[in-house]
């Protein structure tokens, strides 16, 4: 029988949740990294036993995680548990918490600046990982996207990082840090085509590389940000929150961005606006339903500045025509008196039939809905708040 | 020997329990210190200063014999007391850990 094994980021350590295809009964296993941010935690889909996870602190900087045994154990990359962390000459096995921005000879990239809240330039300052994606078909090549924006890539198992430094050529001079800083939170991987990669900025906007990340190309048109930007019409600069894609329409991309819900029929080229009969279309995550390409799923949230469900009632809506129009999913979610948010990387599905729904709250809820939203219960109510979840369907 | 006190998360990620007693060659200072954790815990590497340059990370502090040293070269040298084992040098994390 199937099982699912939900995997939860959160600001103090992670948790690991598993079931069995009812999803009704739940073993909680956890806090990993005790009193550590995990920002992110994902599984490869090539191998499910092997796990990253980013584990941050303002104090103490970055940890890169891995497991090779579905989260039984963790180990930074190129130092094995039990085996001697350095090599007979002393040298570390790996460099594995090693970001660092691309300015080498080679490329003869200087190491540029972005903009500062003030529109002062300022340069790139790694800070943390905020998302992982593991390659879908090779468990050592996984990708990082991290603050200030960039995106990394390890071909090693997450042994070694290199940029993939052409991304913040794309007007990376005019990028600028949102609420939650200068963020690459989004990285979406085209089955189609191993080439193409989008990655989505807070705040500069959507890429897409389509040479596996030599090049890129901002993919911003049709994004208005009326009140945020100077030319509401920029080429980057937006704040985009969210992108998701339905592995068998990878043509079509769907969006929350700060205000508006947004779609692409035309693999980021344009987009237009299918926020139709939303409460408000503020909000973080946004996803797709498994076995629908037109399904899919958003937590609307009040404003800008108050971040909580309007009217107290937390309801996840939901579009069977691809946007445009929404049903509120009420049943088994808090109606009154509720004041959670739902970060961007906090929602997600699982590929049975019917198809799982998940999401993790500030206030540490995670709900899970066995029937695509129509009813939800509660896996854990009180963990600390939920950076992210991820959940990995197992045979 | 040299005794150095880790702030709790990174004696976790370090694997160790209490002190760590560390051989330095040549002047015992700041960076000879942190180089000789560095180089038997690499693990710590990025954690404790910044990888490329080196520099304290913002919220880690460094005190020795009631001195906060933080802000002093990290070639200077470091008290006879840290030279010579009588007391430890410190790494603190700043405001209670958070």
């Amino acid at each position: 029988m199937s099982k699912v094994r939900v995997l939860v980021g959160t600001r103090k350590g992670a948790f690991v949740l598993t079931s069995d295809g009812k999803r009704e009964r739940w073993d909680v296993s956890g806090p990993h990294f005790a009193g550590w941010e995990i920002y992110h935690l994902k599984g490869s889909a090539a191998d499910p036993n092997r796990l990253y996870a980013s584990q941050t602190s303002g104090w103490f900087g970055q940890i890169i995680q891995r497991s090779d045994d579905g989260g039984k154990t963790w180990h930074q990359p190129g130092t094995p548990p039990g085996e001697p962390t350095t090599t007979p000459e002393g040298m570390p096995k790996g460099e594995s918490n090693k970001f660092v921005y691309d300015t080498s000879p080679e490329t003869g990239k200087p190491l540029t600046t972005h903009q500062w809240y003030d529109g002062t330039p300022h340069p790139w300052e790694f800070k943390r990982v905020w998302h992982l994606e593991p390659s879908l078909t090779d468990p050592e090549t996984v990708y990082a996207g991290v603050e200030d924006a960039a995106l990394f890539r390890s071909s090693d198992g997450g042994r070694t990082w290199q940029e993939l430094p052409g991304l913040r050529g794309v007007k990376g001079h005019l990028w600028q840090p949102g609420a939650g800083g200068m963020c690459l939170h989004t990285i979406v991987l085209d089955r189609s085509n191993p080439e193409r990669i989008f990655i989505a900025i807070s705040a500069a906007g959507v890429f897409r590389t389509d040479d596996a990340g030599k090049t890129w190309q901002a993919m911003n048109r049709g994004l208005k940000s009326l009140y945020e930007l100077p030319d509401p019409n920029a080429e980057v600069g937006h704040c985009v929150h969210r992108i998701a894609m339905h592995r068998s329409r990878p043509g079509v991309l769907f969006m929350q961005k700060h205000w508006d819900v947004m779609r692409s029929d035309d693999a980021g080229e344009s987009w237009h606006e299918v926020s139709g009969n939303l409460p408000t279309d503020f909000g973080f995550p946004i996803d797709i339903h498994a076995h629908q390409p037109d399904t899919i799923y958003v937590v609307p949230i009040k404003s800008d500045s108050e971040h909580y469900p309007p009217d107290g009632k937390l309801r996840v809506y939901r579009s069977r025509t691809g946007g445009n129009e929404w049903e509120a999913l009420t049943k088994g979610l808090p109606q009154r008196d509720c004041y959670v948010n739902v970060l961007r990387d906090a929602m997600t599905v699982d590929s049975l039939d019917p198809c799982g729904v998940y999401f993790g709250t500030t206030g540490g809820q995670v709900y899970a809905s066995p029937d695509a939203g129509d009813s939800w219960a509660p896996i854990v109510r009180d963990l600390p708040a939920v950076l992210s979840v991820e959940v990995q369907t197992l045979p | 020997m040299i005794r150095v006190v880790l702030p709790a998360h990174l004696r976790t990620l370090a694997r160790v329990d209490g002190e760590v007693k560390l051989h330095v060659e040549g002047q015992v200072t700041q960076r000879s210190v942190l180089d000789a954790l560095e180089a038997r815990y690499p693990m710590l590497r990025g954690t404790i200063r910044d990888h490329v340059t080196q520099q304290r990370r913002a919220f880690v502090r460094f005190f020795a014999c009631g001195q906060d040293l933080s802000h002093e070269p990290p070639d200077a040298p470091l008290p006879d007391a840290v030279t010579n084992g009588a007391e430890p040098f410190l790494v603190v994390g700043a405001m209670a850990g958070g």
